[in-house]
Formats: C-alpha cells, structure tokens, sequence
C-alpha cells in the first residue's frame, strides 16, 4: 500500500527537474509498478474486499446460516428498526453495547500493561549478562504457543477448586479461599487481560528491543560523562527514540486486542462479564444461526476497529510530528 | 535399491487398499467425550467393526452440547460429509432435521419399536425419524451416602432440606479439617447445561417450563423468581462461586475427589463416582431432585412444587450428506440396538431408551437406583424445544444468562424473570 503510494505521489527529489513528470520513462516507471501491484491488488480484493463487502450486503438481509441463499433484504432492519411501538436492532441491545464497552475496556488496558511490561522486558534484555540469548528465547516462550493451547493452560491453572494458582495464593498466604478467577464477574475481565498481556509482552519487548539495539550509543555516553540520572536519561533519551517502534508495537497489538475472540472465548466462553464484539458475532453467526444480524455486528466491529485506528494513527502522527 | 523395492511394495499397498475399499466402507462418527462416553463409543464401534468389516473414525467433539450444536451446524449447513454419523441432542431434532436421514426409510418402519414413544415422538420430524434414541437423561441428585448417615439425616425432599443439610455438614467437615468440602456442585456456566439446571429449580417450584406447550412465555412469576434467588444463595455459601463456570465435569470432578456432599448430575456420573480410582466409592447415594416447599409460594398461580428433572439425552442420527447412507444407519441401529444400550447401561449407567433394559437384572444390579428413579426419567420434564422451533437456541441462551447473572448477583429473580419475558417476547414477536 505504501510502495504504490511513494511511487506514483511526486517524489521531492524529482519534481525541480523540469519535465521529468511526463516522460515516457516515468510513465513506464508508474505502469511497471501498477503491473508488479496487480497480482497483491486482485489478492486482497478477493481475501478482504469481498467477504468485506458480502459482510456489508449479509448484514441488509435477513439470511439464515441453514438456508443463505433465500435471504430476503430489509434495509437496516438489523440495525435499528422501529416496531410496534419500540426500537429493536443491533443498536438497541445493550448486551451489544456491553460486548463494546468490554473490547475497549479490554484493549486499553491490556494493551497499556504490555506496553509497560514489554519495555522493563526489553531493558532487561538489552543488558549485558552472560547467557542473554538464552533468556531472549526463553521470553519467547509465551509467544510462541497457539493460543488456544496457552489459553486452555490458563484454564487449567485459574481453576478455582484444583488450580495452581489459588494453591500458590495460598500457600503465600495472600488469599484465604480458593478464587473463581473466570467465573467471579469482578475477576473473569482481569483474568483474561492477565493471560493476553502474558502472551504478548514477548512481541512488544521484541519490536522494542530491536530499537533499542538500534539505539546510537553516543548519547548515552554524553549523558554518562555529564552524570544524568538513568531514569531520567530513559525518558529524555531513550523513550523518544524507541516511540516510533513502541507506535507500531501498539497498533499491532491495539488491532488484535479490540477483534480479540480466542483467549476470552476459552477462558470465559460466552459469559457477558466477557463477551467482546468478536464474541457477540459469533454467538449470532453460529450459534443462533442468524447470518444477517451476525453480519450488521461484524460490519459493526469493523467500523469500530476502523474508527479506534484512525484516531490512534492521527494521534501517533501529531505525536511523532510527522505532519509537516 | 531400497527405492526399487518400495514402489512395487506401494503400489501394491495401494491397490490391495482400493480393492478393499469396494467391499468395507469407512465412516465416521462424532460421540460425545462426557464422562466414560468416548470409551463406550470406541468399544462398541469395535464390535460392528468386527462384525461388518467396515472401518469407522471416531471424532471427539466439544463437550459442551451448545458449541456442539455450534459445529455440527457449521458441518451439516457446508453440506459436508465430514461426520457420517453424529450423537446429537435431545433437543435438537427439529433443529437439523433438514439435514438428517429419514431412519424409517433405510432400517424399516419398526425400527424405534421397544424405545421410549415419547423419544421417538420427539425425534420424528414431518413423520420422518430422522435419530434413533441412543440412551435418554434426567437430572438427578448425587448425595454422600456416608456423610448424611454420619450426620443422622435423610435424603432431602426439598431444596430448602438439602440448603439446610449441606450447610451443617459443609461446616461440619470444614470444621474437621476438611477445608476444601463443599455443600453442593452443580452446572452454573452460561450454556445449556445450566438451562436443564435452571429450568429444573423452576419447575420443581412451581414455576412452569419457561415458555408452554402453546408457546406462551410463562416465566414472569414469583415462584421462577423465588427458585432463582434461592439458587443464588447458594453460590459463595454451600456451591463454589467457581460453580458459575462449571459444566457436568468440572461439577463431578469436584464431587468424586470427595469435596462436595451434593451433586445434580445426569445419570452417567454414577458408573465413574463408583470406579476404583474414584475417592467416593461406595459412598454415593442418587435420589430424584428435590423441590419447592410445599408451604405458601406452591399455593400460588403457577402450579404444584414437585421433583422436576430435565429430560435429556442423546441420540444418533445420519447425516443427508452421507456417501454411504445404508453401512451409516446400519451402524446407528447396531449401536442403539438392546445388546448394546445394556453394555452401556452396566458399563457406563448410561440409561437406555428400551423400557424392558429397565427390568433385566444384570442393569439393575449395576445400577440400582435404574428402578427406583423409573418414573423420574420417564416423566421428565422437557425443554420448550417443540414451541420454540428454530429459535430455541435464542431461547436458551437468554434463560442461560438471565439466570447466569441472578447466580452472579447481578439481578434478582424477579428483575431476571420480568426482563427475561420481555426478551422472549422480543423473539417470539420478530422470529416464532
């Protein structure tokens, strides 16, 4: 997407030589790059573009998933329909509004915690010490496993009668009976976002560590030599260098977080203490068969996602100051 | 010279494996994983292996019944031919029927005669049998045999008997050391085992089904809000509050490690709690469900509070997609065929659906409360499945939560109910 961008826009080097903008050699240039785009252009229009746009046209009908083919269409009806005296449709269920609230809740905050946690990683890994690319690896650990299995682990582990971890609270004296850590309404959010920000600190500190390699160790001698304090040389020095990274990391992540469906779904199934849009749409897809509602909330859900990144990505932009 | 031996050897192989393949079929089943069914079904699928020379893959499938029901729908609406034969719900008939293989047709008229009428009766969709009863269900109540006679009490009749009894006993055993004992395990998670849970305190208070045989929404009553609020109360006090998350499993693993005095469970639960590596064997009593109090809430509108169990159930259907419909339904009527319900009814108390298993001597020695409870699993009671139709899976899942939220405290019974009405009502007016 970037590449077809730079290549037709007027590169800035280019443009003061008089004339360069119409010669034949540019306008070969520009149809040699639409010829090497093609085979990805008709690749995503067919993966993305049309169960996208199929999506949009499921969520105007009234499709079943026994019998698509005799969906009739009703407009918004999904949506928002005024009957009988009421409004009924996705945007009047508040069980939807509920699964909204929880994907935000849910992918602000884990995301912010693996952020945290992903740099003191980093930091740690970018020290010297003897067997560090062991213990790099190690770290990995958490990344690497599907997770469905990780998830099932956790499971496991947050039981409430004969999991390890109530049996280490314990032991440790810091909680006298046995928690439901994913059937307790308080707990089952936190849960969750403790076993996604487990998983994916490793991918954060990762992407960090690669900038903080990247990092020109002359600043750091300078500041050395005039004796600054090293938190305060991590602020004024090395987070603004590794932001740039840090904003990718975060998108990565803000965009698995808020269409998150596995981890919860095994955790917590399709409790609504839990239950994120991704939840929901399955739930009306699968479950209740009902193909055109399920496709108004994944229309929905991908609205939402668009929405949230294009305000992170103008935020970062005006942050970054790449604006001029 | 070991690759100029191979490709003979291969291709001899493979054609000794195409020669086969005209005369033995291979199919696949899905059973069900709860408890000891996949053994069960490995062995009995064995045996028609032997008899028939046929081969058939067994495929586990999720044991929860509503994820269950969530992939045979994805299979069976792709017009796969993935799963040949599959175990599917009581409740579900009406729902997949379209996608089922009419029995009658390929294993004769009198193919269901001896099984329950009232299976049969359920599993016939527009005169078409569309699954054979492969072994019925019905709540029942697991008790500590030995923890109740140390204590000097009876089996409850009631709820509020068994509230009182696993109480005393809970701080009894805790007090002795025990610290990990609770009173009563049950199936709390948000799925349909919580419906049959749910549906039963309702029923036994009085309370109706939820919605009637006509189809009129019947939940929004005190005694449904009196049997949700009493069942509230027991989370955190005699039930795990993990039990909010628990399904059949989860609900046996904690009874048959010996820390629960009461358990609801289906019948197959038995077999396992009386095994050798089981820490309660020998210890465990079954009786019926208890019920409401007799007192002033059963006078009121909505009925008499007696012992309700939820009908459940499984049974095996063939799918229409099927490349060899007659070995599939051949294998469906070995399977729930006399000789093999009583295997599984000695092996795994699993309960047959031919009512002369009831009286054999061999079945009732291995499970005894078999006879007792007769009654209790011919007369369950059944979900509201038939009115219901297509939207029954709507209507579970929103009873499942309602009720969900009044066991998490987030509602009262009488808030759940009065919202759960205008919810039904909300589906029955746009889609039943």
């Amino acid at each position: 997407m970037s590449t077809s961008a730079t290549d037709s826009a007027p590169q800035p080097g280019r443009t003061s030589k008089a004339g360069y903008r119409g010669t034949k050699v540019r306008r070969q240039r520009v149809r040699a790059a639409w010829l090497f785009l093609a085979p990805m252009l008709v690749a995503l229009a067919l993966v993305a573009g049309w169960p996208l746009l199929r999506t949009f046209y499921l969520s105007l009908t009234d499709a079943s998933l026994s019998d698509t083919a005799g969906a009739a269409f009703i407009g918004i009806e999904n949506y928002l329909v005024f009957d009988d005296g009421a409004w009924y449709g996705l945007l009047t269920d508040p069980v939807w509004w509920q699964s909204v609230w929880n994907t935000l809740y849910f992918s602000v905050v884990s995301v912010s915690l693996e952020v945290v946690f992903g740099i003191i990683v980093a930091l740690l890994l970018n020290a010297e010490f003897k067997g560090r690319m062991l213990v790099r690896a190690a770290v990995l650990i958490p990344w690497a496993i599907p997770t469905i299995v990780s998830a099932k682990m956790w499971a496991w582990m947050l039981n409430d009668q004969f999991g390890i971890i109530n049996h280490l609270l314990m032991t440790l004296g810091l909680i006298d009976a046995p928690l439901a850590w994913t059937a307790d309404a308080d707990l089952s959010m936190w849960a969750v976002i403790m076993v996604d920000v487990w998983k994916t600190i490793p991918f954060v500190a990762l992407l960090v560590l690669a900038a903080l390699q990247m990092l020109p160790k002359d600043c750091y001698e300078a500041a050395e030599v005039d004796g600054i304090h090293p938190v305060k040389v991590f602020f004024r020095v090395t987070l603004p260098l590794i932001t740039p990274a840090l904003l990718v990391a975060v998108i990565f992540r803000l965009l698995d977080a808020l269409r998150v469906f596995d981890v919860i779904y095994v955790l917590t199934s399709n409790s609504t203490n839990t239950m994120t849009m991704s939840i929901y749409a399955r739930q009306q897809l699968v479950e209740f068969q009902d193909v055109g509602y399920g496709s108004a909330a994944s229309t929905m859900l991908f609205l939402i996602i668009a929405l949230a990144v294009v305000i992170y990505l103008y935020l970062g932009r005006r942050q970054l100051g790449v604006d001029e | 010279m070991l690759k100029k031996t191979l490709i003979p050897a291969i291709a001899l192989a493979s054609a000794a494996a195409s020669t086969s393949q005209a005369q033995a079929d291979e199919l696949t089943i899905s059973c069900g994983a709860v408890g000891a069914e996949l053994a069960l079904c490995e062995e009995g699928v064995e045996d028609w292996e032997a008899k028939t020379g046929h081969s058939v893959n067994i495929v586990s499938t999720p044991n929860s019944s509503t994820e269950r029901l969530s992939l045979y729908q994805q299979i069976l609406s792709a017009q796969s031919s993935d799963i040949d034969v599959m175990q599917i719900d009581v409740v579900w008939p009406g729902l997949l029927a379209n996608h089922l293989l009419d029995l009658r047709e390929a294993l004769g008229e009198d193919v269901a005669a001896g099984h329950f009428e009232t299976i049969v009766a359920n599993n016939t969709v527009d005169e078409r049998l569309v699954a054979m009863p492969w072994f019925t269900d019905a709540g029942v109540l697991y008790y500590r045999k030995d923890l109740l006679e140390q204590h000097g009490v009876e089996a409850p009749e009631t709820w509020e008997e068994m509230t009182a009894i696993a109480k005393e006993i809970q701080a009894a055993e805790r007090a002795a050391g025990n610290d990990k004992m609770w009173g009563y395990v049950f199936q709390g998670r948000a799925y349909e085992g919580l419906t049959c849970n749910a549906l039963e305190w309702v029923a036994s208070h009085g309370g109706g089904t939820l919605v009637d045989a006509n189809g009129e929404i019947t939940i929004d009553n005190a005694q449904a809000a009196e049997a949700l609020d009493l069942a509230a109360s027991w989370i955190g006090d005699i039930s795990p509050a993990g039990a909010l998350n628990y399904t059949e499993e989860e609900a046996r693993g904690v009874f048959q490690s010996g820390n629960a005095v009461f358990m609801r469970n289906w019948p197959y639960a038995w077999s396992l709690a009386q095994s050798e590596d089981s820490d309660v064997a020998g210890k465990v009593g079954v009786v019926k469900l208890p019920h409401g109090a007799d007192g002033a809430s059963a006078a009121g509108s909505g009925g008499e509070a007696q012992s309700a169990a939820t009908l459940g159930g499984w049974n095996l259907a063939v799918s229409k997609y099927t490349e060899s419909p007659e070995v599939a339904a051949d294998l469906v009527a070995f399977l729930t065929g006399e000789a093999e319900q009583k295997r599984r009814a000695i092996e795994g108390a699993y309960n047959p659906t031919i009512a002369s298993l009831y009286q054999d001597e061999e079945v009732l020695a291995a499970v005894p409360f078999f006879g007792t409870l007769y009654d209790t699993f011919t007369n369950a009671v059944a979900r509201p499945s038939a009115p219901t139709g297509d939207n029954y899976g709507r209507v579970s899942n929103s009873f499942f939560n309602a009720t969900h939220s009044v066991l998490s405290g987030d509602m009262t019974g009488a808030e759940a109910v009065s919202q759960l009405d205008s919810e039904l009502s909300r589906i029955k007016r746009r889609r039943w």
